[in-house]
């Protein structure tokens, strides 16, 4: 049983994995990452991507509502600006991925300063309402300024290459997208133990002390809004490789609820809780979907009414945490994390 | 304790040697106590109304380098909104805010912050959900410069001056409040008392020049009061730091003042030392009535 945990240097306490289990855990963990797409079946490869680029697009989220309090309900507009940004350069102008890639985040980027511009003067329920906009704004552009999006039939993407090897397949796309997802993970844990992540989490929880002790409210707030509107957009990059085709019924308002919806349910303001959130949110339609595919075979005519019940689960699952697990799967997993360290022993 | 007591103890800890456990050189940036015949803080003619309550008229303030001022007057005199003017909450309609010979009077809150106006709240405005460290490391913001990208890759600049900053609070800021130990405390799960101490951390970690606290001791017991008194007067004499604090306990406020200036009805109506105030009629009478006086 661990005691205690005993650190000889400020440097040691300001680590981001702080004891000998955490870092032979995350050793263990990367391992089985490299490991994961030589083993795993083409579904679950499929499904681990999708959670990569989810949760890579729900951190983003989380940044900006779960650090800085400021609530978005455009995120997947974001994403779809970093997808488009991506699709067009790598399509029209032959531009490699890695160039593609960050111009997608760097243009949504953009899109989020002018977006979170308002976020001075309004908060809350306006906001949201100001970001919805944004949302109704940039799915109707992806829809209808066809000379450059295509339109309804979007746009095709060759696969990512880079030096002659293609990344056409689950397996090796997987490498790309789980290693930018993880890499952005580091960045904002680095930036959740820094200055500027210090100064996101006052302005939420009190934005007048905040201000007080020298942060710039607005300069702030609309940092982020861009880092978490870069996040979206690096995902939405992603999302271009990993389906080689971009249409504007990808980045409906649905899935910026979903992004709400990881963001709470994995724990505002936890980066594990994203990974967390991401997870479960994507495994329960998943087993939905398995358990409706079980009952036809007593029940032939299931489907059609277990269907629509995976939106009254997932609206059900939002409601559930939000009253008795404010802190989500992140606050849960620390309790039982607290349990079994002193397991066998009662407190 | 009676009150008596209390001040008898703080008059014995003024004689005490300053606190220096580390032999270190103070990490004020610039030499303990400002030379005592400067102004460091001026307020002129400040005229302040809501619609068409004036929550302050006219009211003229100095307070001079390396003092304890106080400011008293009954409830709703107006006191918190001059410190809310002072630290830039508030535009006053009229009047003007100079400090250390600059006027601030349009200058915005983050920015006086950065100038060296430091200050405590009446009911604790702490970030509740951050740890003991990262509120106090918040106080230290506008001191550091590592942009949020160096900030996000950890560059190595960003990785010293995070150490730095670190080993800087717990030497300067943690160790000297006495709550080293609750570092790692989300702030929200801490007692009242504290909670302010935590309030007065972070504003010392922002090595302010001028310390404004609203209310320090209200609703400490008498330990907590103790203690907290001590704080101040070492945080003055240690650092140099000028502190005008409101306060509405008179046995903090008479021993820990060289200036009093009182407030009612949003106008100063007397301002002198601890014994001026104390005999001054117009005073007597704002706290006790007409009749008294």
């Amino acid at each position: 049983m661990i005691i205690g945990n005993h650190k000889e240097s400020y440097a040691s306490d300001e680590a981001i994995f702080r004891t000998p289990a955490t870092r032979a855990w995350m050793g263990i963990a990367a391992v089985a990452a490299l490991v994961f797409p030589f083993v795993a079946g083409d579904y679950l490869l499929y499904l681990a991507n999708l959670m990569a680029v989810l949760a890579l697009g729900a951190l983003g989220l989380n940044i900006l509502i779960g650090f800085t309090g400021q609530i978005s309900l455009g995120h997947a507009a974001f994403m779809g600006v970093g997808a488009y940004a991506t699709a067009i350069l790598a399509s029209r102008f032959g531009l490699p991925f890695w160039i593609s890639i960050p111009a997608g985040g760097a243009l949504a980027t953009g899109a989020g300063m002018v977006v979170g511009a308002p976020s001075l003067r309004i908060k809350g329920l306006y906001l949201a309402i100001a970001t919805l906009s944004a949302q109704v704004i940039f799915e109707w552009i992806f829809t209808n300024w066809t000379s450059v999006t295509g339109g309804i039939r979007g746009l095709n993407v060759a696969p990512a290459s880079i030096a002659g090897f293609r990344l056409d397949t689950d397996e090796r796309i997987y490498f790309l997208i789980v290693g930018v997802t993880v890499v952005h993970f580091l960045l904002a844990t680095n930036l959740r133990r820094s200055r500027w992540g210090r100064a996101f989490v006052a302005v939420r929880d009190r934005d007048v002390a905040a201000e007080i002790v020298g942060v710039n409210l607005f300069r702030t707030k609309i940092l982020a809004f861009m880092v978490s509107s870069y996040y979206a957009g690096i995902a939405g990059g992603l999302w271009v490789y990993f389906t080689k085709v971009v249409t504007p019924e990808t980045f409906p308002l649905s899935l910026s609820i979903q992004f709400l919806a990881i963001v709470i349910v994995g724990g505002l303001g936890s980066i594990k809780g994203t990974v967390y959130g991401t997870v479960f949110m994507t495994l329960v339609p998943e087993l939905l979907k398995a358990g409706t595919g079980l009952a036809r075979v007593v029940w032939p005519t299931a489907q059609s009414y277990l269907f629509p019940l995976r939106d009254v689960v997932f609206g059900l699952l939002i409601v559930v945490f939000l009253i008795f697990e404010p802190h989500g799967l992140a606050e849960v997993w620390n309790r039982v994390k607290r349990f079994f360290s002193l397991w066998p022993f009662e407190k | 304790m009676t009150r008596r007591a209390v001040i008898g103890a703080l008059r014995i800890t003024r004689i005490h040697a300053p606190r220096n456990q580390h032999g270190k050189e103070r990490m004020t940036g610039r030499p303990v106590g400002e030379s005592e015949d400067r102004d460091i803080l001026s307020v002129e003619g400040l005229s302040l109304s809501f619609g068409g309550l004036a929550a302050l008229t006219l009211v003229d303030l100095s307070v001079r380098a390396g003092s304890v001022t106080g400011i008293i007057g009954p409830n709703g005199a107006g006191k918190t909104s001059l410190l809310n003017c002072i630290s830039g909450f508030y535009r006053p309609q009229r009047g003007r805010v100079t400090f250390d010979g600059k006027d601030v009077t349009r200058v915005a809150p983050d920015r006086r912050a950065g100038l060296g106006i430091g200050r405590t709240f009446q009911n604790v405005a702490l970030f509740e959900g951050m740890s003991v460290l990262d509120n106090v490391k918040l106080g230290a913001h506008t001191r550091l410069s590592s942009g949020i990208l160096s900030t996000m890759a950890f560059t190595p600049s960003a990785r010293r001056e995070e150490l730095r900053l670190r080993e800087e609070v717990e030497n300067e800021v943690l160790d000297f409040l006495e709550i080293e130990h609750l570092r790692h405390r989300t702030v929200g799960s801490l007692a009242y008392g504290l909670q302010k101490r935590v309030d007065l951390a972070r504003a010392l970690a922002m090595r302010p020049r001028i310390l404004l606290l609203d209310e320090p001791v209200a609703g400490m017991n008498e330990e907590e009061t103790e203690d907290m008194a001590r704080f101040i007067l070492d945080v003055r004499e240690e650092r140099g730091v000028t502190i005008v604090l409101i306060e509405h306990d008179m046995g903090v406020v008479m021993d820990l003042c060289d200036r009093i200036a009182v407030l009612s009805f949003g106008e100063r109506i007397a301002l002198g030392s601890p014994d001026e105030i104390r005999r001054d009629p117009e005073v007597i009478r704002a706290y006790l009535g007409e009749e008294a006086a």
